[in-house]
């Protein structure tokens, strides 16, 4: 990871090489280290063949869902006579998930390289990178690199002295979660309110201003130079296990554990290994209890589903869940699982965008009966009741807000049921050690 | 078209529709309607409220049916269990904060929530938290805002932006906090923004107009057509114990889809007022209809008359003033009241016009005389016919030298100089048709009983024929009407019966005719 530990040995560093090396924010140094290079090469390239090698990659979406970003790109058909548009999506509203962040902070001119190429690939001449506006300094950063590279003619109407044009713009978000759903974001970045759109039409075929868009992670597309150095077979050698995940992947670590901060392990690495060697295993005298491994939409895992996993995406479902954003959320033996799904449900009450009626109105009451239990208030009808309304919270809205309310909820009433029915008892869970705040 | 025509089974009945349209339309067709909140015929869809949730099969979700458009061989459930489970849950989230207070409020009994949750939803509610509380807030204009009842389906934010095009209203919040909210200095005084009021599905858009007046139950509705202007807006006429309660918009895709202008929901007043004319006059002293058209026929004896028709009488109310002219040798002339046109931006053709009469068109299909001065050309001695209320406008001075004044109307008139007055019924106290600026015939029906000995217009007109010797020979509107299509040309091919609700177009005016 390199910031603000050492590396560990068994990290395999590509994107977070050069994680705390000031040098490396500024064009000069960035160019030392191999920068540009990549786009210089691809704007050499027919568009076309820039897609299957990024396709050959495997290099699939870093966002959370994983959808295979070649194929994504190859959507996009050149020359329809309509403007193509490439968005970035740095909006990383996803709690427990702050991969991006360093990549931006560290590494700008990576990511403005990667949305270069994007755009070339995908027959753009625009590229939009959405900043979570809270993240102040990454777009300091990028907005800095941007200038250098507007002024050394590696962006603009002679991108590189092809005469080809690539403009990359930074807009900085306002503040909203769903502005991460990647049609809120772009009627977020129309000037619209942040929500999101029904689909069909997907946005290869109407996204931004109604143009075909791509949207991609900034993890996906800060990788997509390296592919272009060092070739497909060499991304996709990067795995231990499924041919279907390549790569590496960066891992956000949080929570109750010795070493939290953020690590670049290849696909497939053993989660085991990961929590205890890599992240130091828990804090002095205290247990795991589970783990929620791809920010806080995708289901709980017992630490017996978590120590079994292969972290890929075919490993975590294997296991009950999903890689998602790669935001790995650890709780010791001292957290209370209720208050823990309590506080997840009012994350997502107070971030819905209030357009569908299960999202809206089943991610607070969901909160209120959650709240109601953690205050010693709750009945076993609330537990039955939380289940039903999250199944009609599930695969019924417009996008996957409300799924992810739903999915926390379930998992963690699944897997830690005993606790909640303790708090409805009045028996304290026997689960939840003493300790002062921790509500049980 | 062959081509572009899309065959599909909903709830087990083949239905064949043109590519593109939505399942709820398709179903529409099919004789089922999908429960639905967001989505209006007359709006841009949205698919928020999730309401009309249907099973496709082979689809691995529950489809929105308005928002998923139509596929070749899809086999649609609307009645299907998963699909009346997903129904039934969305009514129970949007009743959690949503008040039981429906015996207050005034959509009780055309609300959409109390209709699909008796239909369709649970018979109780798993809710055991408080329920959220603000005001209620007025909107300016007829609007009221109750916000405790408001399910957020942004109809009425999305006839402000995309149909009136006006930026008025917008959600506002996140999450359950959200309520939509009005921009600061923009009072829904706009035009048409009485609209909202009824495509509100729920009780949180009221008209301040009607509020607490009569539920809706008690109404007794008829089928009309606006006076206002010359667009003629189709209208339901809701009334209660013989007077009209309010106006609300018919949808006619010709002419109106599913609007009306908030100057023409409001002219409903104008037929509740006292003053009526209820008995003939003679002299100013009441008197009966045989009496009265007596007399009338006696002042016209020997004498040129001169007629001014009100441009808001009915086809055939002027077809029997045109026929009256002919038989005293009169012309007969009208005057249009003027104000600002309106368009409704977002539909086509669709505006309150600046000709502020119902009927101006056949006025000049009759060949009728448009004019500011309809007194021009009278001589003293003269008899004047004013047909329609218009002799208020005409003043006491210009009429001193006349022989006679015939007033027919619906008020009493305020002038002493009318020899006879006679009184007829308002629009919505009869029957007939108006004649709309695209030439389009549309029927009215009587709604309210006339006061007193008031008759339909062209009863009495047709009686004043008769007594100057023309016997008209038809004893209802119906057959004025057909007479008046065998008689006028551009009328020619119509008939009372086929003209049904929605109107048709009278001869040469198909080019421009909406």
């Amino acid at each position: 990871m390199g910031y603000p530990h050492k590396s560990h040995p068994r990290e395999t560093a590509v994107l977070s090489k050069y994680f705390g090396d000031a040098e490396a924010r500024t064009l000069d140094g960035w160019k030392k280290r191999g920068g540009y290079r990549a786009l210089e090469q691809a704007l050499q390239m027919a568009p076309a063949d820039v897609v299957n090698v990024v396709k050959d990659s495997g290099l699939r979406g870093r966002g959370g869902a994983g959808f295979p970003t070649g194929v994504k790109w190859s959507f996009m058909k050149i020359g329809d006579g309509k403007p193509h548009y490439l968005c970035c999506n740095a909006d990383e509203s996803e709690p427990g998930t702050f991969k991006d962040r360093e990549i931006m902070r560290w590494t700008p001119h990576a990511l403005i390289e990667g949305c270069a190429v994007g755009a070339y690939a995908i027959g753009a001449e625009t590229a939009y990178i959405y900043v979570r506006g809270e993240f102040t300094e990454c777009i300091r950063r990028l907005n800095d690199a941007l200038k250098e590279a507007y002024a050394a003619n590696i962006l603009g109407a002679n991108a590189m002295g092809t005469g080809k044009r690539i403009d990359v713009y930074v807009h900085s978000g306002a503040g909203a979660y769903i502005c991460g759903e990647e049609t809120a974001l772009m009627n977020s970045l129309e000037g619209k309110r942040g929500n999101p759109r029904i689909k069909p039409p997907f946005p290869a075929v109407a996204g931004l201003f109604g143009m075909p868009t791509t949207i991609n992670n900034v993890e996906t597309l800060a990788a997509v130079p390296h592919i272009l150095i060092n070739g497909a077979e060499w991304y996709k050698a990067m795995s231990l296990s499924s041919p279907k995940s390549t790569g590496t992947k960066l891992f956000s670590v949080c929570g109750n554990v010795a070493r939290p901060g953020n690590y670049e392990i290849v696909m497939g690495f053993p989660f085991k290994d990961f929590l205890y060697d890599l992240c130091g295993g828990p804090l002095p005298g205290r247990k795991f209890k589970g783990v929620i491994p791809g920010g806080c939409s995708v289901p709980i895992q017992t630490m017996e589903e978590a120590e079994a996993t292969m972290m890929d995406y075919e490993g975590f479902v294997a296991q009950g869940t999903m890689l998602g954003s790669g935001g790995v959320i650890i709780f010791d033996d001292a957290q209370s699982i209720p208050r823990m799904t309590a506080r997840h449900a009012r994350f997502y009450a107070h971030e819905s965008c209030a357009q569908c009626t299960q999202c809206r109105e089943g991610t607070a009451w969901t909160t209120k009966i959650l709240d109601r239990i953690v205050a010693g208030q709750g009945t076993f009808e609330d537990l039955d009741t939380l289940l039903e309304m999250a199944e009609n919270m599930t695969g019924k809205t417009i996008c996957v807000l409300s799924d992810s309310c739903a999915t926390v909820v379930v998992s963690a009433l699944q897997k830690y049921r005993h606790e909640f029915e303790a708090l409805i008892t009045g028996k304290r869970s026997s689960s939840v050690a003493a300790t002062p705040g921790a509500a049980a | 078209m062959a081509e572009n025509t899309v065959n599909l089974t909903i709830e087990g009945r083949p239905v064949s529709v043109p590519a593109g349209t939505s399942i709820l339309e398709a179903a529409k067709t099919a004789g089922v309607l999908i429960p639905h909140y967001c989505y209006h015929s007359g709006l841009p869809v949205a698919g928020v409220c999730r309401m009309c949730l249907v099973e496709v099969e082979k689809m691995p979700k529950l489809a929105p049916a308005c928002a998923t458009t139509v596929g070749e061989g899809q086999v649609v459930h609307v009645y299907s269990e998963k699909a009346l489970e997903a129904r039934k849950g969305v009514l129970e989230f949007l009743l959690i904060n949503h008040p039981l207070d429906c015996p207050i409020c005034d959509q009780s009994g055309e609300c959409e929530l109390q209709d699909y949750t008796f239909a369709e939803g649970r018979a109780d509610s798993r809710y055991r938290e408080p329920k959220r509380f603000d005001p209620a807030e007025d909107f300016g204009g007829d609007v009221l805002y109750v916000k405790n009842r408001c399910i957020l389906c942004t109809r009425c934010v999305r006839f402000m932006d995309d149909v009136h095009e006006t930026t008025a209203l917008a959600v506002v919040e996140r999450g359950d906090r959200a309520f939509i909210g009005k921009a600061p200095d923009a009072d829904l005084t706009q035009p048409w923004a009485a609209n909202v009021v009824d495509l509100c599905p729920v009780g949180a858009l009221l008209s301040k107009d009607f509020l607490n007046k009569a539920r809706a139950w008690e109404l007794d509705r008829t089928a009309s057509v606006c006076t206002g202007c010359s667009q003629g807006c189709n209208i339901t006429v809701e009334m209660r114990d013989n007077a009209v309660m309010r106006f609300k918009p018919r949808a006619n895709e010709h002419v109106n889809k599913f609007f009306m202008c908030d100057a023409g929901r409001f002219s409903y007043r104008d037929l509740n007022r006292a003053d009526r004319l209820e008995h003939p006059l003679v002299a100013g002293m009441a008197a009966d209809w045989e009496t009265a058209l007596a007399a009338a026929a006696k002042a016209l004896q020997g004498r040129k008359a001169h007629v001014v028709a009100s441009p808001s009488l009915s086809n055939e109310a002027l077809y029997l003033l045109k026929k009256l002219a002919a038989k005293t040798g009169a012309t007969v002339r009208y005057h249009v009241a003027q104000g600002p046109e309106a368009p409704l931006p977002g539909v086509d053709d669709l505006a309150l016009r600046a000709d502020r009469a119902a009927n101006a068109t056949a006025c000049e299909l009759f060949g009728f005389t448009r004019t500011d001065d309809v007194l021009a050309g009278l001589n003293a001695g003269d008899v004047v016919i004013a047909a329609g209320d218009v002799l208020e406008g005409l003043g006491a001075d210009a009429l001193a030298k006349v022989g006679a004044v015939i007033a027919i109307g619906t008020l009493r008139p305020t002038t002493t100089v009318a020899t006879v007055a006679l009184p007829i019924a308002t629009v919505v106290e009869e029957e007939g048709t108006f004649t709309n600026l695209r030439g389009r015939v549309q029927r009215f029906l009587q709604a309210k009983q006339a006061p007193g000995l008031a008759r339909p217009s062209w009863y009495v007109l047709a009686d004043l024929l008769a007594s100057l010797g023309e016997k008209a020979g038809f004893h209802t509107a119906s057959e004025a009407f057909d007479a008046l299509a065998v008689g006028e040309a551009p009328f020619a091919g119509l008939s009372y019966g086929a003209l049904a609700l929605s109107g048709a177009v009278v001869q040469g005016a198909a080019a421009g005719a909406k």
